[in-house]
């Protein structure tokens, strides 16, 4: 291609690295960070190298070569997440990971200088394309280092997940046991799998016992009786029981009230009353 | 941060901004609850710049937060505005024939809301929400 | 789903039953409302069971709408009932501020056939458990519960004096 000056510098450094995809993916997989592990395809680590030149491509096109959070960088986020990860996987070290992804931009660098050469102007270029492949390298830390925070995540859920058992007690009828304090996120964790449990099991009564939770605070009342009228909303009744007489205290003073719920004393109240519910009689055997 | 601009002139127009919000939450690996909340939010904010604000736009973008990402919508008109918005914002206040909900409602489902509105000269709504509700 | 067409309305017997498939604009649950009006009236039906299953949002317009028919029906001496409205479209409802109490409720059409005292539809087996009317728990049991207001006060009310239904 016959560079001419009245050309815009961003254009230049993207087509540049569109035009030389083929020889930028060979030096790239020679420089690890897209060589196959274990399952990759080999093709696979070549569309991924594709995706990823097309991202520093349009950071640079659009003026945004400094910018990790550039949407081209953006775009390749989740797949560059996926590496980091694989290598992870694989045993492989961050500062090892870091190492191959510096040997990223050499390559690029020297196809540069050779396809340029003699020109002297196009200097800002190559200040360019470092700077973004640069960038490229800041964007694969940081998605890192999100990827950390997301385990952490996750493995938060799954706790609450794992704190917040649903048990079908009957056809039609679901409990959850609530043990210890819930705080917020807790209760919404245990509203969203009680909500999703009535879809999966047909329910018509759910029961929700919170004999094992020794305070509540406001948040986490409303939660309950949101989780109540979420429940109605889908043709289900929501019933609470186990309310201590501390808690039912403490609520009377925070001025919250479960009027609308359906409360019982305890979970074996909560358990005849949905059986009445649902049309079940329960009857000694001698009477029987 | 890249930006979407959906035009609110039509009905139908609701139903587009609803389904690029829907998108952009997806793709923000937003639950589908945080998904639900920020649509119904978007929805009830199109409808009042078409109904009240006599047509406008939204602009949608999406930046990475901590392990998430976060959606922020700013839904612009240039319609009548709006006297007074704590009125504007109280549930069940309604100039017309709705519930009085869209605003107050659009508040309580997204994690931030800021309103700004110049009588005579329009509304500018401005919602964000972050994906990884469980690490807020 | 796309935004286009009407909605079928069907009549099996006694019940006037619509399932949404599509994508709703505003015009078109409008539509659906009057439709489903005209409906009752001309065939008498005990009851309009409107499935919402494949709905993934529904606001406050929406809302409305079938707060709306729900009363309608309630005039023509018919019931509705909204079967199948989503987990997470149940939670944003009541964070919205319309946990539509007045508003007849079930998990399923078959569950809502029964309590409209309606033999299920041909290939449906009945439920071995005959499941109640979600809004109409006997009010005997349960300590300080209180009876559910009437389907005409449910809504917040608005400044402005309106008519609604
Ligand atoms: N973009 C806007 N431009 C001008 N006025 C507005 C705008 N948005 C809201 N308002 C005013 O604020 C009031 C309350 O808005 P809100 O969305 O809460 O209720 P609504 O639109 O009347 O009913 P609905 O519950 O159906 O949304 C409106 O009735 C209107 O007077
Ligand atoms: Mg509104």
């Amino acid at each position: 291609m016959a560079m001419t000056f009245d050309q815009n510098a961003n254009d230049d450094v993207a087509d540049f690295l569109l035009e030389h995809e083929e020889r930028i993916t060979e030096d790239w997989l020679r420089a690890g960070f897209f060589a196959q592990h274990g399952g990759q395809e080999p093709e696979q680590a070549r569309a991924d190298c594709r995706a990823v030149l097309a991202a520093v491509a349009d950071a640079a096109r659009t003026g945004r070569a400094h910018d990790p959070a550039a949407p081209g960088f953006l775009q390749v986020r989740a797949l560059l997440g996926d590496l980091v990860a694989m290598r992870t996987r694989h045993g492989e070290s961050p500062s090892q990971t870091a190492l191959e992804l510096s040997r990223l931009k050499q390559p690029v660098l020297d196809l540069w200088t050779r396809h340029r050469r003699g020109d002297d102007d196009l200097t800002a270029h190559a200040v360019l394309l470092s700077t973004a492949l640069d960038t490229l390298r800041l964007a694969v830390v940081e998605t890192a280092l999100s990827a950390g925070a997301d385990i952490i995540a996750y493995q938060q859920q799954q706790l609450m997940e794992l704190s917040t058992p649903v048990i079908k007690l009957w056809d039609n009828v679901l409990a959850v046991p609530l043990i210890g304090t819930l705080d917020s996120a807790r209760s919404q964790v245990a509203m969203e799998s009680l909500l999703q449990a009535i879809v999966d099991h047909q329910a018509a009564v759910a029961i929700l016992d919170i004999t094992g939770v020794p305070t509540i605070d406001t948040m986490v009342a409303q939660h309950l009786l949101k989780t109540a009228m979420a429940a109605r909303l889908m043709g289900a009744e929501c019933v609470i029981s186990g309310i201590r007489p501390q808690i039912a205290q403490t609520m009377v003073q925070l001025g919250i009230e479960l009027g609308e719920v359906n409360t019982q004393g305890t979970l074996a109240d909560a358990l005849a009353y949905a059986l009445r519910r649902i049309g079940l009689l329960v009857a000694r055997a001698e009477n029987a | 941060m890249e930006a979407r601009v959906v035009t609110i002139a039509t009905e139908l127009d609701i139903v587009r901004v609803r389904q690029t919000v829907r998108d952009i939450a997806v793709r923000g690996r937003f639950s589908l609850v945080e998904q639900t909340k920020l649509v119904t939010a978007a929805s009830e904010l199109a409808r009042n710049a078409l109904v009240h604000g006599g047509g406008g736009e939204v602009s949608v973008s999406a930046e990475p937060a901590g392990p998430g990402v976060r959606v922020r919508l700013v839904f612009v008109d240039h319609g009548p505005g709006i006297a007074d918005l704590d009125q504007a914002l109280t549930d069940g206040f309604t100039t017309g024939s709705g519930l009085g909900l869209g605003l107050g409602g659009a508040r309580r489902l997204v994690d931030e809301f800021h309103i700004e509105s110049t009588p005579g000269r329009g509304t500018t709504v401005t919602i964000s929400s972050t994906s990884g509700g469980v690490v807020r | 789903m796309r935004p286009t067409g009407a909605v079928p309305v069907l009549t099996l017997g006694d019940v006037v039953l619509v399932s949404i498939q599509v994508e709703l604009h505003d015009e078109l649950a409008l539509r659906l409302q009057q439709d489903l009006a005209e409906r009752v009236a001309a065939t008498g039906a005990r009851g309009v069971v409107i499935d919402v299953s494949a709905i993934d949002i529904v606001d406050s317009f929406l809302a409305k709408v079938l707060h709306d028919i729900s009363a309608t029906a309630a005039m023509l001496a018919s019931t509705a009932v909204v079967v199948g409205i989503r987990p997470a479209v149940a939670i944003t409802l009541v964070e919205l501020g319309l946990p539509l109490r007045g508003l007849r409720t079930a998990p399923s059409v078959d569950v809502a056939f029964t309590m409209l005292g309606v033999r299920q539809s041909a290939g449906s087996p009945a439920s071995t458990v005959p499941p109640p009317a979600a809004e109409h728990p006997s009010s005997d049991v349960g300590r300080g519960r209180r009876e559910n207001v009437g389907a005409h006060e449910q809504l917040p009310p608005s400044p402005r004096v309106r008519e609604m239904g």
